[in-house]
């Protein structure tokens, strides 16, 4: 009779599996989480401030423009979160992490939301600006492919009734989609686009003034900290479920 | 060699196969996935008779005439111009904001058989600067730059500056 709960099982030891014992990463995130919350809305809070009354308007662009100081920090979270979730499904296929499995599938939801607000606030600023909502050209249509897949991540990984191999399938789903990175990155440079190219990440100077650019890098630190808050919520929530799951089907056993 | 090992080799191989796969086609796909076309892709290869594309580039500086008429419509005539080549532009609909002398536009629409490109909609390009008021109002004050003539100078000369206003 096997009464340790499957997920406490003793790991073969090395440094890489230090964090991916559950028990372990209970604990340390037990310990920052709240210290995470609370700084991501302090930050998150002060760059709001400072964007939206401390910083000034673009010359031509007007008030418009702090429509960016949402839309910029979304589009980076919604690519820097995928190139996280193709980290975790590469670590889910070689080494069979179930920590990795957890957080992909906490991680996809949380995607598809910063993805489609990326979306939505640059719809709300192409419209005043360029003078349309939607056009097909290939930064905006790369970036609906990255939304489409995050949620057909999130839909995979929840489609099977053994929820391991729902977590393989949406790990190759993802490295597939990882091919979209590339894409949504450099569509501006590769072909024409109606989309402007990259302003901050130049191998010049930033094409912005720095007082516009460094509210948007506060905001970008107070949205992705609370990215990280969420995400790391989420699959905490999961691991206790797990554990949880697997005492009860313990005890069940015992009871028989 | 290990199972581990074995199967990291695998997803590289994978990796190795889909990423060469997807560069083919989109290489393979380089010309359909253009937005629009510039004057000088258009004198270099007219389209087709009446079907409607894309025309991009910028408003030529001191081309834009208000209050012409066409078609019985009040219209506004503008040139796109790439520096090498120019196409006047006729247009009946209502501009966006950021229109004006030197801005990026992308416009839909036929060309017609005398050369003027008839634009059912016209869209504004923005560049990737952003300024405040007061420091663009300082380039154009010492002569560096003319919006109407085109982009901005290099950012590391205005991105830091703090002009007394």
């Amino acid at each position: 009779m096997d009464t340790t709960p499957a997920l406490a099982r003793p790991r073969a030891p090395g440094r890489l599996h230090r964090f991916a014992n559950p028990g372990r990463f209970l604990r340390l995130t037990d310990a920052i989480l709240p210290w995470l919350a609370g700084l991501s809305l302090l930050v998150l809070a002060f760059g709001a401030a400072w964007a939206l009354f401390w910083a000034p308007p673009d010359w031509q662009q007007g008030e418009t423009v702090r429509i960016m100081f949402v839309h910029v920090p979304m589009a980076w979270l919604a690519m820097g979160g995928y190139l996280g979730l193709a980290i975790l499904s590469v670590m889910s296929l070689v080494w069979r992490h179930p920590l990795a499995d957890l957080a992909a599938r906490e991680l996809s939801p949380v995607g598809a939301a910063v993805t489609a607000l990326c979306l939505l606030t640059g719809s709300l600023w192409g419209k005043p600006m360029w003078g349309t909502w939607w056009v097909w050209d290939a930064r905006l249509t790369s970036v609906l492919v990255l939304f489409f897949l995050w949620l057909g991540h999130a839909a995979l990984v929840r489609a099977f009734d053994d929820p391991e191999r729902g977590a393989r399938m949406g790990a190759i789903l993802a490295l597939v989609g990882a091919l979209n990175l590339p894409v949504v990155k450099f569509s501006v440079d590769w072909w024409n686009t109606l989309h402007q190219p990259a302003s901050v990440t130049r191998l010049d100077a930033p094409g912005m003034h720095v007082d516009m650019l460094y509210p948007l890098l506060a905001c970008t630190a107070g949205f992705s900290l609370a990215f990280a808050a969420l995400v790391l919520a989420g699959t905490r929530a999961a691991v206790m479920e797990r554990q949880l799951r697997t005492r009860q089907m313990a005890a069940a056993r015992r009871a028989a | 060699m290990t199972r581990k090992k074995r199967r990291l080799y695998i997803l590289l191989l994978c990796a190795l196969g889909l990423g060469s796969a997807t560069a083919l086609t989109l290489t393979a796909f380089q010309d359909n996935l253009v937005f629009f076309r510039s004057p000088s892709d258009i004198a270099e290869q007219r389209p087709p008779e009446g079907r409607a594309f894309r025309l991009g580039g910028l408003v030529e500086s001191g081309s834009v005439e208000r209050g012409g008429e066409y078609a019985g419509r009040p219209a506004i005539r503008f040139a796109v111009t790439d520096g090498a080549n120019r196409i006047p532009v006729v247009f009946t609909g209502v501009l966006p904001d950021l229109f004006r002398e030197g801005q990026g536009v992308v416009t839909q629409g036929v060309l017609g058989t005398d050369g003027v490109f008839r634009a059912r909609e016209v869209l504004a390009r923005h560049d990737e600067t952003y300024m405040p008021p007061e420091v663009a109002d300082a380039l154009k004050r010492s002569g560096h730059w003319n919006p109407a003539q085109g982009a901005p100078p290099p950012a590391a000369e205005w991105n830091t500056a703090r002009p007394r206003s």
